[in-house]
């Protein structure tokens, strides 16, 4: 008998391997599992009667999820580390040498090691359903497959594919695997367990990716293909930052994938450097707080159906949007039927993108609907006003919203800048409204902020998270205080770099400081992206409570008409909404390490304060909402696990330098002492 | 003992006048009006019974049509669905199969009506190309189908409109232009008097629209956001003068029936909630009428125009009424000769007596009491949905006028007539 594993022998004399890790709702490889799976596969070496293996799960929920993440963040020893995936490799080698055939039978995701142990088998068969995700998503751990992936895939199906699923990290459905010959097959559920009969009985020749397939790992091709290969993954990562894809990449063109078990131990001492790194550890973190916040309406048992979303503008328009993709009923209200035109354009554009298949496009079409009447609002679950910023008209809106609206339905705003108490005044009931506060573009961005101030009833709130989270989006729940968490915290990054601008620093040194500092994109071109008359207005509205300085060229240029990337003409200049590059004249006056000080010491600075003043209270979760809020370089764990990877006192040290040279705006928070 | 059937309310798409094949299918349409109408109710999709739609003309990849509606608009999988084809009456069909359904106390709330996209009727390859087609995929070997290919001549590619084969007549080869042209030859209707009828139709739609008296129409969008609120054939500067300058279509050269006095080819969807007092008083609904009864009736196809006549009249003795106690009436305009046709027989003695068995005329409908907000001729008639449509507005008419009873009647293709006979109440009464 074992824990994790039952057995049982069907009539056609064929051993059916039943994976269910005790304890636990979804299947994954740690320790103990893998020992015990190497038990039953000495249990299949003794065997005498049986015809072949099919490896299936038996879980509702998936195949198998990878190895335990928590037993892989926890390494503090390389020779430690080297030997847990040692253990495994030799493992999946022990079940790739079976003499009889086996199949890996993938109904509902199948990741990391998960897919490394489905490689070892001989067949793969995948069950065709919406749920079945098949992948390597190491890279985005800030590591790269350890039990044989990186040996094995491109041996099945070429370099070229295999490492672009690698270094992408990505997963793709059972038909796409089955396309590009990651599975064998890719079949309804109904013909699964037929499938996977077919393969053991039959015994087909396994797949090859073909003559041209396999010349990609040859030792002539290699060399040309890992160049080309690093030069597509540094524009997007820098080595310093993500070394695997990098590392990945060189294992392979030095060692290839011919002589196996040299490969596999390179492998396994690669992986087991960068699991001592601090980018993986701080990369695990981060999606273990993803998991957290998702979790953070566990317990609530709100299931909204109906949302309902006044006003169609960008943000209104894209709420809507994203909720009737997540299969939500979505009335969307504005004052005449034109102004929802422009938002159902959109909504077809994202539909088909993100779900291809003409008919559920119909179907996410059919779910949102135009409602000049506003008569959503009677009906919604939770209703979201997303009408220009103005006090009174979102008063008058909430007057009568809370008239017309369910009792029980969550009344929100999707206000950036006007504190709810000033809104709910004028409400009979003012601790129901609740702030939900989206980012642009709503499809990318994945956080959102849930707002509550003083009056706001917590049930409520609680509501209004497990709304984000039903949605797939990632919750923070912030106080109502100007600019809340993201923006407040962003805001004067942004104005230092208009400072550095006015010192004569040219925009595209700036940028750059902060790329290599591992921002997704540096603060001139983010402004310039967000909208310069967004930036204007987020400051103003901060500068009323925090008396910072609002730069006098963001006010000259918004009279201007010059607004950015969507007018085309900004800090940058733009071409078709692409940045025209010019080249540098001036050199720079002032070194790349200041620079860095300024633009990060003033977020850090920033997120102390939010901290001390309780805008938000559990660390972690500014972390992460700075990560999934403005891409905060994730290597790093965020702002404060940055300031305590680097040291308080040190960051100190940089603000107290910084406020002699610049004044006052570098005075380190007082909430510093208590980090 | 059988239940009462109330009208709850209802929806209808701004029909657009059909060219080449819009953006639209018919369940696209039927959908638009559906969730319109189930918003601004108390219920959702999940709390109806049944879905009954009418049909003419589907296109090849929506088999029953009310099926699909049905699921797209969120109805459970257990509920029926079904589609009707009677023809231009088919959604007038599917009201009554609502109506029978609720009386017999099958179902306590349905959703009915029609939908039509006639620019989506099919154009199809006419047989001799289709046995082409058979023989050239019979055709093993190259050399055979060379020699099949040599058979090729351009008429196999002489399409079948199957617009036009729908609306002539399968029994007597006239289309439906020309049986409105025995209705005018048959009651001495002018030219003139077409013309006139017809430019008053778009004149009382546009002062609907103007007067926000056409709250039942659901604005549409295509895919590229351009945006439909309201009829677009509506052509509110029409004039006598500029009518009288169409050719006849139907009798080339010496008819009087234009396309401008003839009802406009559209796509469209009406839809309306039918419900029992149960349903009401369960869901908390509004009721905008209660259906009284509803009649059909045949009659010979060559003057199909008269089918109203048919089926009113018995509608109205069964139910002890005469034309002046009905304070509204929807004659749907197929042709304006046809509905000039039908008042004037009521008002002609020898057909009354001869055609109705009555004893005389049976009356005059003024008419400030018919098609006060305009017709067919002015927003076009989608044949699956305009027997909904003229259900749903009349009795909007009657609600806003305050009247007691009105009557909605269409003519169908192959003669036949509908007449629904409805009562404006705001509440049920007891069972």
């Amino acid at each position: 008998m074992y824990k994790n594993f039952s057995l049982t022998v069907d009539q056609d004399n064929i051993l059916w391997i039943i994976f269910d890790k005790q304890n636990e709702t979804v299947n994954s490889f740690s320790r103990d599992v893998l020992e015990e799976f190497n038990l039953v596969l000495d249990d299949v070496v003794a065997r005498d009667d049986i015809v072949g293996v099919v490896i299936r799960s038996g879980k509702a929920k998936g195949f198998i999820a990878g190895a335990d993440i928590k037993q892989l963040s926890g390494f503090t020893d390389v020779h430690d580390a080297v030997a847990f995936i040692r253990y495994g490799q030799v493992l999946f080698d022990r079940l790739q040498n079976l003499r009889l055939p086996t199949v890996a039978l993938i109904e509902g995701f199948c990741m990391g090691g998960g897919l490394e142990m489905s490689l070892a088998c001989r067949y793969r068969v995948a069950r065709d359903t919406d749920d079945t995700k098949i992948g390597l998503p190491e890279v985005m751990l800030g590591i790269h497959p350890g039990w044989g992936g990186t040996v094995r895939l491109p041996l099945l199906i070429g370099a070229p594919m295999a490492m672009d699923l690698m270094l992408s990290g990505r997963s793709i459905s059972a038909k796409a695997a089955k396309k590009m010959g990651v599975v064998d097959a890719a079949v309804p559920a109904r013909e699964c367990e037929k499938a996977a009969r077919y393969y053991i009985l039959k015994r087909p020749s396994a797949h090859y990716p073909g003559v041209l397939g396999s010349l990609t790992n040859s030792f002539l091709v290699r060399p040309i293909l890992g160049n080309i290969l690093r030069k597509k993954v540094s524009a997007k990562a820098s080595p310093n930052h993500y070394p695997a894809p990098f590392a990945m990449i060189d294992n392979w063109v030095r060692h290839g994938v011919s002589n196996h078990d040299e490969a596999m131990i390179t492998e396994a001492n690669s992986i087991g450097e960068l699991l001592l790194t601090p980018t993986p550890k701080n990369l695990i973190r981060v999606f273990n707080l993803s998991e957290k916040m998702k979790g953070l309406a566990k317990d609530v048992s709100f299931k909204p159906k109906h949302i309902h979303v006044i006003g169609a503008g960008v943000m209104g328009g894209d709420i809507a949007i994203w909720c009737a993709l997540r299969g939500m009923t979505v009335t969307l209200e504005d004052r005449e039927a034109k102004f929802l035109s422009a938002s159902l354009v959109r909504a077809q554009l994202l539909f088909k993108k993100k779900l291809k298949d003409r008919m559920k496009v119909r179907m996410a079409m059919d779910r949102l609907i135009p409602d000049v009447a506003g008569d959503g609002a009677k009906k919604a679950d939770v209703i979201i006003e997303a009408i220009f910023e103005n006090l009174e008209a979102k008063q008058h809106l909430f007057q009568r919203l809370e008239k017309e609206a369910r009792p029980d339905a969550v009344l929100a705003s999707n206000t950036s800048s006007i504190p709810l108490d000033e809104i709910s005044v004028a409400m009979t009931s003012p601790e129901r409204l609740v702030g939900i506060h989206f980012f642009n573009p709503v499809d990318k961005m994945p956080l959102v902020e849930v707002v509550k101030s003083d009056k706001t009833n917590p049930e409520v709130v609680k509501k209004a998270l497990a709304f984000v989270v039903k949605i797939s989006r990632q919750p923070i729940e912030v106080k109502s205080s100007p600019g809340f968490l993201v923006n407040r915290v962003l805001t004067p990054y942004l104005m230092e770099s208009m400072a550095l601008l006015e010192e004569g620093v040219p925009a595209s040194v700036i940028d750059k400081v902060a790329v290599k500092f591992g921002m997704p994109m540096g603060p001139v071109e983010l402004a310039d992206t967000v909208g310069l008359d967004i930036c204007l207005s987020v400051a103003k509205n901060l500068s009323k409570y925090h008396h910072s300085t609002i730069p006098e060229r963001l006010v000259q240029m918004v009279e201007a008409g010059q607004l950015g990337r969507k007018s085309g003409h900004g800090f940058y200049m733009y071409k078709n909404g692409k940045r025209v590059k010019e080249k540098l004249k001036t050199t720079p006056t002032l070194d790349a390490e200041t620079i860095e000080h300024r633009l990060i010491g003033r977020m850090l600075n920033e997120a102390v304060a939010c901290l001390r003043e309780h805008v938000i209270d559990d660390q972690d979760l500014l972390d992460a909402g700075m990560i999934f809020g403005t891409g905060f370089a994730p290597f790093t764990g965020g702002p404060l696990n940055y300031a305590r990877t680097v040291g308080v006192d040190k960051i100190i040290a940089w603000l107290r330098e910084l406020e002699i040279r610049y004044g006052e705006r570098f005075t380190p928070d007082a909430g510093w002492s208590e980090l | 003992m059988m239940k009462s059937v109330y009208i709850v309310d209802g929806r209808r798409t701004a029909f657009l006048k059909s060219g080449k094949p819009g953006y639209f299918y018919a369940s696209d349409l039927a959908v638009n009006a559906g969730r319109a109408l189930l918003k601004s109710l108390p219920i959702t999709a999940s709390d109806i019974d049944e879905v009954i739609l009418g049909c003419a003309m589907p296109t090849e990849i929506e088999a029953n049509i009310a099926r699909i509606a049905a699921l797209r608009l969120g109805c459970k999988e257990s509920t029926p669905a079904y589609t009707v084809h009677r023809n231009c009456a088919s959604g007038m069909q599917a009201l009554d199969g609502a109506f029978e359904d609720i009386k017999l106390g099958r179902h306590n709330l349905i959703l009915a009506g029609g939908t039509e996209v006639m620019s989506r009727a099919p154009v199809m390859f006419n047989e001799k190309m289709v046995c082409f087609l058979a023989d050239l995929a019979g055709a093993k070997t190259f050399g055979k189908k060379l020699k099949v290919m040599m058979r090729f001549k351009f008429s196999f590619l002489k399409p079948i409109i199957a617009l036009l084969c729908g609306l002539t007549d399968p029994i007597n080869g006239l289309s439906m232009g020309q049986t409105a042209e025995n209705v005018a030859q048959k009651f001495k209707i002018s030219r003139q008097e077409m013309d006139e009828f017809s430019v008053e139709s778009h004149q009382r739609l546009a002062k609907a629209y103007t007067e926000k008296n056409m709250g039942e129409v659901v604005p549409l969008y295509d895919d590229k956001g351009k945006l439909f609120e309201s009829d677009t054939g509506l052509r509110p500067d029409s004039s006598v003068e500029k009518l009288g300058k169409l050719k006849p279509f139907f009798d080339k050269k010496f008819g009087d029936v234009t396309p401008g006095n003839s009802s406009q080819v559209t796509d469209g969807s009406a839809l309306l909630l039918l419900a029992s007092a149960e349903a009401v008083k369960r869901h908390n609904l509004p009721v905008i009428a209660k259906v009284i009864d509803i009649e059909w009736a045949g009659c010979d196809p060559a003057f199909m125009g008269l089918g109203p006549v048919y089926a009113s009249t018995p509608l109205l003795k069964r139910n002890n009424l005469t034309l002046n106690d009905i304070d509204y009436w929807e004659i749907n305009e197929a042709f304006a000769a046809q509905v000039l046709g039908c008042v004037k027989a009521w008002e002609n003695d020898e057909f009354c007596r001869k055609e109705l068995g009555l004893e005389k005329a049976f009356g005059s409908i003024n008419r400030a009491k018919l098609n006060v907000d305009g017709g067919a001729i002015a927003l076009g008639h989608p044949i699956g949905a305009s027997g909904a449509r003229i259900v749903l507005h009349l009795s909007k008419v009657l609600r806003r006028n305050n009247a007691r009873f009105g009557v909605a009647t269409i003519c169908i293709g192959g003669g036949q007539g509908g007449a629904v006979l409805i009562e404006n109440v705001d509440r049920v009464g007891a069972e």
